[in-house]
């Protein structure tokens, strides 16, 4: 079994829902692991085999000083490395304290603040280390995460589009319920994967999987001005999952301009 | 314009099969043949059920337009209960509503979301499988079993004169003796088209502009056109084909008298007159072609969100990418087709990067292809005037509002 290549799995500011993700393969489980040895993975064995490892699957965000030299060690460890998650590759939803002022936001939370070592910001894996894939997503596709670690052990590109949910949306025969309906989505300038769940449902897009590859933010904020959305609302619309990814950062900065100090 | 600016493949209009580039495509399935008589009849509305009845005994799946996710979609249909019975709809640039008419007519609308493109053209279709064999080597398996279409004759049954336009469009291109394309003439040459005949526009409708409607008169296997008048509400039809006269001799009808030829008349004066939108065509592949460096590309790519809405809804859009994956073992891999968008990044990548990297240039690539260079490539315009890349652009981009505006600028050039 040692010949075969070994995965590891790492969390970091995370939840767990993109780790778990690979449990959740369930019928191709049996497949990952005849293909893998799965060397490190808390959430499925306290069996740890030491590194290096072939392939290490890498979940959360970077928010302490003990994470961010953390970071640096799986890294070394790690002949392939992809940082899966919408906290691995933006920084997640607790990048929103970056918009904020942490120092006081410890004092509120915490009797003893000065007992607490965290950083001043939120930030995904690729900030810290060299990162071979981005898998986007909150949580991850099960199917997006089969196709790269196949593709992983195939040497090959994985079948990951950065194009817009709006063409998984037509792919499935969803109207748009943008035009159709008038409901705010984020489906436009929010890269596919997911199969747009949320507008089958008759629900918006939130955006979880971030910014796709050349987003006009600025354009579909003009329209959802017109459908009669106030700013506070279409800042919120982007300062969710994926809050710090550059794009949508940016898209949120412009719509806070003038109120916040 | 000066035809020595544009940028043309001067062989390869020679080279087309179909040298006069005007009419439709000769095709196998078109069975088109006007010149027999029994054609024409009036059938009630109570007897339209019969219709159904005779197209599901000949074995075809009845394909129609429906209400659901609050559009006007087609769908696959038991009969005439699911027709949208006294529905319509309202539709503007980048908006679509749902609404109940005062009415109970069951085409009492214009275009939907999306065309009859899916069921010709599938959105992603396995092309074929592989195995890895003991000696090292692969066996690609191409038979119906391991790469699976849906072969089930389907009945388009409300095709609009815009759509069945888009579906000849589309015909240049699959079935181009030169390279057909299997999958997409398999679906063609099964397809039974039931047209009904616009009796009213959106106001995002210009079929009257690329001149594929508000009426078809050829290519269809039978055509309805809707009259509610009084209390009276009947569908004059006329059959296309042969198949088209039995399936009309198979339902209850009366004989089309001059006044009944006259009320669909009517209809169709009724659709033109409502016509929301129009193109001015003259000289327009020349002066798109001419336009490379406009300065409305780049106002354009400000607001377009290249999210690929248009091309995805457009129905005669036919881009596609190929996916070859693999499994786990590695020793099982497929190769599928999936609708693709040129306003991807990826669809114009080459060694190096992609050429079309502003929106705007993207945007240009889709125009000009649509009105001007499809000319070049398939003798005719790839625009059916349908208005859906009005309607479903997300921001509302109205191509009609912005030839104009590239027409006014190439004249003051």
């Amino acid at each position: 079994m040692t010949d075969k290549p070994t995965l590891a799995v790492w969390k970091f500011a995370s939840c767990d829902g993109c780790q778990l993700t690979l449990l959740d393969c369930e019928d191709e489980l049996r497949a990952v692991t005849e293909a893998v040895t799965i060397a490190s993975f808390p959430e499925a064995s306290r069996a740890v085999l030491d590194g290096p490892y072939d392939l290490s699957l890498v979940e959360g965000s970077i928010t302490t000083p003990a994470d961010r030299a953390r970071i640096q060690a799986v890294r070394q460890q790690s002949r392939t490395l992809v940082a899966i998650g919408a906290c691995a590759t933006a920084g997640g939803i607790q990048a929103l304290r970056n918009f904020a002022d942490v120092q006081a936001l410890l004092e509120t939370v915490y009797a003893r603040p000065e007992d607490i070592s965290t950083l001043a910001t939120s930030t995904p894996i690729a900030d810290h280390v060299t990162v071979d894939f981005e898998l986007r997503g909150c949580p991850i596709s099960k199917t997006q995460l089969l196709e790269v670690i196949t593709a992983v052990l195939a040497g090959r590109k994985p079948n990951v589009w950065p194009s817009s949910v709006c063409l998984e949306c037509k792919a499935r025969g969803t109207p748009c319920i943008m035009v159709a309906h008038g409901t705010p989505c984020l489906g436009p300038v929010t890269q596919a994967g997911c199969g747009a769940i949320c507008p089958a449902y008759g629900r918006g897009c939130y955006g979880c999987y971030g910014p796709m590859e050349t987003p006009n933010t600025a354009a579909l904020v003009d329209w959802l001005r017109g459908l009669g959305m106030a700013e506070a609302a279409i800042q919120r619309l982007f300062r969710t999952y994926n809050a710090a990814a550059p794009d949508f950062r940016q898209a949120g900065d412009r719509l806070g301009e003038g109120r916040h100090g | 314009m000066a035809a020595g600016r544009r940028r043309v493949f001067p062989t390869l209009r020679a080279r087309l099969p179909w040298p006069d580039c005007t009419g439709p495509i000769p095709l196998a399935m078109d069975r088109t043949d006007m010149t027999q008589t029994g054609s024409t009849g009036v059938i009630d509305r109570d007897a339209l059920q019969a219709l159904f009845d005779a197209v599901i005994a000949r074995g075809y799946v009845p394909v129609g337009p429906t209400v659901r996710d609050g559009a006007l979609v087609l769908d696959e249909l038991t009969g005439v209960a699911d027709l949208p019975a006294g529905w319509t709809e309202d539709q503007e640039a980048g908006t679509y509503r749902l609404r109940r008419r005062d009415d109970a007519a069951l085409f009492g609308f214009t275009t939907g979301p999306q065309a009859w493109k899916p069921y010709l053209f599938p959105p992603k279709t396995k092309l074929w499988a592989a195995e890895a064999t003991r000696d090292g080597g692969w066996a690609i398996h191409n038979t119906p079993d391991d790469a699976p279409d849906d072969t089930r004759p389907f009945a388009f049954i409300g095709v609009r004169p815009c759509d069945l336009h888009a579906i000849q469009v589309q015909d240049r291109v699959f079935l181009d003796p030169r390279h057909p394309d299997p999958l997409y003439a398999g679906r063609r040459e099964r397809a039974l088209v039931i047209v009904v005949q616009c009796g009213q526009a959106a106001a995002t409708c210009f079929c009257a502009s690329m001149d594929t409607g508000p009426r078809a008169e050829s290519g269809y296997d039978l055509a309805l056109t809707e009259v509610l008048e009084g209390d009276a509400h009947t569908f004059v039809a006329d059959a296309g084909s042969a198949v088209g006269r039995s399936l009309l001799a198979e339902v209850p009808h009366d004989e089309a008298g001059a006044d009944h030829l006259a009320a669909a008349a009517a209809c169709t004066q009724r659709a033109r007159d409502q016509m929301g939108r129009r193109i001015d065509t003259a000289g327009l592949p020349d002066l798109l072609s001419a336009a490379y460096d406009s300065d409305r590309w780049d106002a354009l790519g400000r607001r377009c969100l290249a999210c690929g809405n248009c091309t995805m809804v457009c129905p005669t859009c036919f881009c596609s990418r190929v996916e070859d994956v693999t499994d786990l073992t590695g020793d099982h891999a497929e190769r599928w087709r999936a609708w693709d968008s040129c306003y991807t990044l990826d669809f114009s990548y080459i060694h190096g990067g992609s050429v079309r990297r502003t929106i705007g240039a993207r945007y240009r690539h889709w125009l000009v292809h649509k009105l001007s260079t499809w000319h070049d490539q398939f003798g005719t315009s790839g625009c059916v005037g349908c208005g859906r890349c009005i309607t479903w652009c997300p921001v509302g981009i109205d191509l009609t509002a912005e030839v104009p505006l590239i027409r006014d600028r190439g004249s003051k050039a």
